[in-house]
């Protein structure tokens, strides 16, 4: 064709005009740290391992690795967690936190349905730790120092592995088969354990060929306090008597039970106390419902299956069959203040759910080692005062949770690698939090939460069964597609789509995202103002 | 809703792409070997919305037709910045000819075609907001009365942008521009009886008449292919903020298009042969103030002092669409 | 094939044989006839394929002619008066961005007054919006222009306009040899655009251009218009060899041997001045007459050359540019420069008025006589009486108003109702 001369021009030929050169801000891809892995204490990835479950089908597998890489136990996780990470979730703040318990859950299961493997430990370092005590942390801690190559011993008092997990959370809400799934597939690692075997010195276990210890003995001991009891009352505390059951044990309780206390192990205890028989189970606790530690779920849970709750009270007596209780009032600091009148309440035995304590006997006289407030002192690796030897768990200061406990045990195995390796434990920045704010939420589809169904209250009465389901393949990825990917592009295109300049190139092969084509970004801001997960950031250009 | 819905992808229909769908369910804006009509260089505003709205109806009428597609422009900024000799930032045959014609162009285009036996290329015509409700009025609506086989599409960015932000018969009531500036009794734009071409074109009784914004780019899409899937006449009236005659900030091009959507200030909808078929609902209904105050144009409604009469008006202005369209109800996912 | 028929339907016969892809057109006086009659030859199917497009104006049909032609189609469309004006934006685009439409100008007065009566004030309007002009002597040769014209246009890539007179021409009933089709079809290759919308090659038409380029687009313009001088005379011979007589060209001399005087004009009128030419040459008078076939381009050379041994030369002319003087009448005075004639510029037969053997015979009589004052521009009958007494009437009333419409109001004249 003749074009006439200015007139008639080729097309496409503004590609030679680079209005890069306008800019004074440029978009920058980032990866900010989404709430949820920031609220987790196990350090999970959670919203990387969403966006893998979110693809379904092969993508379930990515996304149980994902997880692995830092907690053991997705399936006891999807059960027993306190998932913080639901609490931090941003879509709270839009319509109701993503299910992320219930996907891990999920996870958790198909896994091991499908007989997934944990990755291969790390080639042998020769090197031998000892850790103390089979319950989550000790067990994180053993999974993660095989992976890194170190061999593991676990001395274990009980005869089983598991911990709290096994002798304190009911079955009802942890299957001891999804347990010994779980742990079984870290004993497989090639991690020695012996069950049966108290360790009574540290210092003296240490010194049979390790080159480091990891102590994570827990919280054993079920708290008193003091209640003038008649002779024939009948009182036991809470984590021996869940104890007693998992041994095949049936503690005399009688049909009316109290349970002081207002954690949760009090709900587990007149749960349990309820599956054993008992025609009435009564939490009987000193402040309000808002106050009490214990969840929500845990406490209407224990309300479904006929639990009562006696809000601000206090035991002043116990007499066989029957319980003095003292009213309560909230002074204006909503301290618990006894008003003086008593009542009655029939109970043929009271459980004490007061809380645990550790017996630190085995660190005692270890030079070095310090205990405060019934806890073992540790540094921010979570080594003790006695080089070498480190703590996790329950028995250090720290909130008290399985996940919690699977997270020292992780930390602690970064440490003691480092430490027999002489070297410093590297420290990783953390990325700006990825608030609510840096989102643009109108994208996110609407999509009520899908909440996992729960076995029938009469079907609940007189077993162990577990009492929530889990999620199928539809709503399980209905759930994880809820999430927000905040901070972390998702590949939704819409930075690719919306720049009017098309300064924005799509890598194209799957999971590469976006790169800002600078020859043409003239710095409008769009692609940030409309990246749903708050994945671009504006910088400023140096002029 | 012209575009398809997609449900529980976590973002559903209102990212551009989503990974999680099949490519074939995702936009044409997500696709790597989309046409890119108006390509990069042009000389466009930062953050201009009539640039990124001229791409995604076009991208999409050119995916529709095959690339099989020939198009009129009138004068205005789409214009002026897509093809200062010596660079076009077109890739589709295209023609400017003047600033009152350009559906008369397109009408002699597709008389072309139809006389040549290519009525496999499509005609598309264009103009912004000056360009199609007032000095080509007369050409578009000949063009709609004849029912010829062209599809307009008005980039309205509510005023003369190119000649430096007058006003036109598209502008909103109360809003600044060059020539009604907030002085006198009556500040900014006059409150008139509005010119709503979307209706008056429906009043032709053509085959299709559709209104869409560029922050829902899958709808603009879809309209586009439905309107291609017809013949004869067709009119699209696409919302493009204008952050340079706005008054707004660059980044705000989209929020504001949203805005203009979610106030009930701009209605959405599709109208086959002059009856209304579709309307895009309000999802997360806003007050206008909330559109209003992101833009420089209406700054005097809120400073000194807020002027609560005139956005009083401006609200029932949006109320009486919401009630007029039946905006509400019923928005989110069906 | 010769036939008797209005001039009107002979220019439409033939631009149909000349297969136009597509018309789009407006109705005006006294255009009307012709796109009616097309009208009618693309309902019946007679010219097909061919898409009439009845649009809501002139700027319309123009634009619409531009679209169908960068489209690569055949273009065509037909106006007067008004309407040209109408559509003034749309024609200098299409000779701007170079697209071979043809149109048919049926010469108009232009208002207010409103006239739908001839003269060339439509046509002159135009004469710098790169449209080639050409003008019609006679209903055959308007037919015949119409076959080169299209020829003309697709050679060079620019519009061209093809002038008759209003009503004298469009409306009379004359014998035309209107062309064959075959032979049309010889003459005129199929059309080829030598740029065009196609998604096969896609082009961008139209571009902004600014100060950095513009005078050179505007040169190349001038020149491409100028190529029209060489292009028009072998079409011209080939026209004639092809249907066997002799039609447009850039000028036409009558009886110039030895002629001192000669008379220059345009379009019909130029068949009355011959008459009173010839009468004088009975008499002995050395005058003779140059007619102007195509005023854009302006034939410079060939001008000059006619009229570069005539003493005197008396320009008549249908328009005249108001506030300064005759406008062919300056072309021909720029052809002459430095070679010491007088050219007088007389305007004629304005919004219709009759251009009588009479009144020229009296005018060539004053123009041998050198009775004309030099340097004036003189109107052929012109009412003096009237003028004067409206001017003199302006002196001491300074009342505004159009002047036209206070000269009617005196004479008692009715106005001619409005088309
Ligand atoms: C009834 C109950 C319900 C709970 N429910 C939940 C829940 O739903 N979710 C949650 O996150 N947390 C829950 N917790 C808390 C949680 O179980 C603990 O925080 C967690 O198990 C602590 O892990 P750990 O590894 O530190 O200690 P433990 O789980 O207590 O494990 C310590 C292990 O060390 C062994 N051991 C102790 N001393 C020695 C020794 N001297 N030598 C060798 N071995 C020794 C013990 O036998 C035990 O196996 C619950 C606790 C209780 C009591
Ligand atoms: C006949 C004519 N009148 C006026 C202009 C000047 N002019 C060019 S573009 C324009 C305004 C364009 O406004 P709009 O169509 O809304 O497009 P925008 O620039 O806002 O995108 C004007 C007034 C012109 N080019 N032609
Ligand atoms: S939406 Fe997803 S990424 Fe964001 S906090 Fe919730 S789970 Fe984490
Ligand atoms: S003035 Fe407005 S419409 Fe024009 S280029 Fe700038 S942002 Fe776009
Ligand atoms: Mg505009």
């Amino acid at each position: 064709m003749e074009k006439p001369f200015a007139i008639t021009l080729d097309v496409g030929s503004s590609l030679a005009n680079k209005t890069g050169t306008w800019r004074t801000d440029r978009a920058v891809y980032v990866d900010r740290l989404p709430p949820c892995n920031h609220a987790c204490p196990a350090g999970e990835a959670v919203q990387a391992w969403l966006y893998e479950a979110e693809e379904g089908g092969e993508g379930y597998e990515r996304a149980w690795r994902r997880i692995v890489a830092d907690n053991p136990f997705p399936a006891i996780m999807g059960r027993v967690c306190y998932h913080p990470c639901e609490t931090a979730c941003n879509r709270g703040q839009l319509d109701e936190a993503v299910g992320i318990n219930s996907v891990e859950r999920f996870l958790g299961d198909l896994a091991i349905e499908r007989g997934w493997r944990l990755p291969e430990p790390g080639s042998d370092t020769g090197k031998r730790v000892l850790v103390v005590g089979a319950g989550p942390s000790g067990l994180a801690a053993a999974y993660f120092l095989r992976l890194l190559g170190h061999g593991v011993t676990i001395r274990e008092a009980e005869p089983a592995a598991g911990g709290m997990m096994r002798w304190g959370i009911p079955r009802y809400r942890l299957p001891r088969d999804v347990l010994d799934a779980e742990v079984n597939r870290i004993i497989d690692l090639g991690v020695e354990l012996e069950t049966g075997v108290g360790v009574t010195d540290a210092e003296a276990a240490l010194e049979d060929g390790f080159d480091a210890a990891f102590l994570a003995v827990g919280a054993q001991i079920g708290k008193r306090a003091y209640i003038p009891a008649g002779t024939a009352a009948r009182m036991l505390d809470a984590v021996t008597m869940l104890h007693g059951v998992e041994a095949g044990e049936r503690p005399l309780l009688g049909r009316r039970v109290a349970v002081y206390g207002g954690g949760d192990t009090a709900m587990d205890a007149a749960r349990t106390a309820k599956r054993l028989g008992a025609s009435d189970a009564v939490v009987v606790y000193r402040r309000t419902r808002e106050q009490m530690p214990a969840h929500e779920v845990e406490l209407e849970e224990a309300s479904e299956e006929g639990v009562r709750m006696r809000w601000l009270s206090t035991i002043k007596r116990a007499d066989e069959g029957r319980l003095t209780l003292e009213r309560m009032e909230l002074d204006e600091t909503g301290f618990p203040q006894p008003t003086g009148e008593l009542e009655e309440l029939d109970a043929d035995a009271v459980v004490l759910a007061l809380g645990q304590e550790c017996d630190l006997s085995l660190v005692e006289g270890v030079p070095g080692i310090d205990v405060e407030d019934g806890v073992v002192d540790v540094g921010s690796e979570l080594m003790t005062g006695r080089p070498g030897i480190f703590a996790g768990g329950d028995m250090v200061p720290a909130e008290r949770s399985v996940t919690v406990a699977v997270g020292h045990g992780h930390r602690a195995a970064g440490a003691i690698d480092a430490w027999l390796r002489g070297e410093e434990p590297t420290e990783v920045a953390e990325p700006e939090l990825a608030s609510f704010e840096t989102l643009n939420t109108w994208y996110y589809a609407d999509a009520d939460r899908m909440h996992r169904p729960r076995l029938d209250a009469v079907r609940r009465q007189d077993n162990f069964d577990e009492v929530v389901a889990g999620h199928d393949d539809e709503t399980a990825l209905f759930e994880a597609r809820r999430c927000m990917s905040c901070g972390n592009c998702f590949s939704c295109d819409n930075c690719f789509g919306v720049c009017p300049d098309n300064a924005v190139i799509k890598l194209g092969r799957p999971g590469e995202r976006y790169e800002i084509d600078l020859d043409f970004c003239k710095g409008c801001g769009i692609c940030v103002a409309e990246c749903p997960s708050g994945a671009i950031q504006m910088v400023p250009e140096q002029i | 809703m012209a575009e398809q819905r997609i449900k529980g992808y976590q973002t559903g229909t209102y990212v551009v792409g989503n990974r999680l769908l099949d490519p074939e369910e995702r936009s044409v804006q997500a696709r790597m070997d989309r046409s890119n009509t108006l390509t990069s260089g042009h000389r466009a505003c930062r953050g201009c919305g009539e640039a990124l709205g001229a791409r995604y109806a076009l991208d999409a009428a050119m995916r529709a037709t095959g690339g099989r597609l020939i198009a009129a422009n009138a004068t205005g900024c789409l214009e002026v910045f897509s093809t200062p000799f010596p660079e076009s930032s077109w890739q589709l045959p295209w023609i400017h000819s003047l600033f009152g014609n350009a559906p008369a162009v397109a009408s002699g285009m597709a008389a072309a075609m139809k006389v040549k036996g290519r009525d496999d290329v499509r005609v598309i015509g264009q103009a912004g907001d000056g360009g199609t409700v007032d000095i080509g009025f007369a050409c578009l609506s000949g063009m709609f009365e004849r029912n010829d086989d062209v599809l307009f599409v008005c980039y309205d960015n509510q005023g003369y942008m190119n000649t430096g932000v007058q006003r036109s018969g598209a502008t909103p009531p109360a809003a600044r521009t060059a020539n009604t500036k907030p002085v006198g009794s009556e500040p900014g734009n006059v409150f008139g009886q509005g010119k709503n071409v979307p209706l008056i074109a429906m009043a032709h009784g053509i085959p299709y008449v559709a209104t869409a914004t560029v922050a829902e780019p899958r709808d603009l899409e879809a309209k586009v292919e439905r309107a291609m899937g017809m013949r004869g006449a067709r009119y699209i009236h696409a919302f493009v903020p204008c952050p340079l005659g706005w008054g707004s900030a660059s980044e705000d091009t989209i929020r504001l298009a949203r805005l203009a959507k979610e106030t009930g200030l701009f209605p959405v909808f599709e109208a086959e042969h002059g009856e209304i078929t579709e309307v895009s609902r309000i999802r997360r209904r806003r007050p206008v103030t909330e559109y209003l105050e992101l833009q420089k144009r209406f700054a005097h409604l809120f400073s000194p002092t807020e002027n609560r009469p005139v956005l009083d008006r401006i609200q029932a202005d949006a109320d009486r669409n919401i009630a007029r369209f039946g905006l509400l109800g019923g928005a989110g996912e069906e | 094939m010769l036939e008797q028929l209005e001039g009107s339907q002979a220019i439409a016969r033939t631009v149909a044989a000349c297969r136009p892809e597509v018309i789009s057109a407006y109705p005006i006086s006294p255009q009307t006839h012709i796109v009616e009659a097309l009208s009618d030859l693309v309902r019946t199917g007679e010219l097909a394929p061919c898409e009439y497009l009845m649009v809501e104006s002139e700027f319309a049909a123009m634009s619409a002619c531009i679209g169908a032609s960068a489209a690569g189609a055949r273009a065509y469309t037909a106006t007067a008066s008004q309407g040209l004006l109408y559509m003034a934006e749309a024609l200098y685009n299409a000779s701007g961005l170079g697209l071979p439409i043809v149109m048919t100008l049926a010469n108009r007065a232009i208002g207010a007054p409103i006239n739908i009566w001839n003269d060339h004030s439509d046509a002159m309007s135009q004469r710098d919006s790169g449209w080639i002009q050409l003008y019609a002597e006679t209903n055959q040769e308007a037919a015949d222009l119409h076959v080169q014209a299209f020829r003309l246009a697709e050679q060079l890539s620019l519009p061209v306009m093809v002038c008759m007179d209003g009503f004298i021409l469009t409306h009379a009933f004359e014998r035309v040899d209107l062309p064959e089709q075959e032979a049309v079809d010889a003459f005129l290759p199929a059309f080829e655009p030598r740029q065009v919308l196609d998604p096969a090659e896609p082009v961008t038409i139209g571009a902004m251009v600014g100060p950095e380029a513009f005078t050179e687009v505007r040169y190349l313009m001038h020149a491409k218009q100028l190529q029209a001088l060489d292009a028009i005379p072998p079409i011209a011979s080939g026209f004639e060899a092809e249907f066997g007589r002799a039609s447009g060209g850039l000028v036409r001399e009558y009886r110039l041997e030895d002629a001192e005087t000669v008379v220059v004009a345009l379009g019909s009128v130029l068949g009355t001045i011959e008459d009173v030419v010839d009468g004088l040459r009975d008499e002995g008078v050395k005058i003779g007459v140059l007619g102007i076939k195509c005023f854009r381009p302006w034939p410079l050379e060939e001008v000059r050359t006619a009229l570069g041994s005539a003493r005197r030369v008396v320009v008549i002319e249908k328009a005249f540019a108001v506030g300064a003087g005759g406008i062919v009448g300056q072309n021909v005075r720029l052809a002459l420069d430095g070679l010491g004639v007088r050219v007088d510029d007389v305007v004629a037969g304005l919004g219709g008025r009759p251009i009588t053997k009479r009144s020229l015979r009296r005018l060539f009589g004053d123009v041998l006589e050198d009775r004309l004052e030099p340097g004036a521009l003189h109107f052929l009958d012109l009412d003096k009486g009237v003028v004067e007494r409206e001017l003199e009437r302006m002196r001491t009333h300074a009342r505004p108003g159009p002047h036209a419409e206070n000269i009617v109001r005196e004479l008692g004249i009715v106005a001619a109702r409005p088309h």
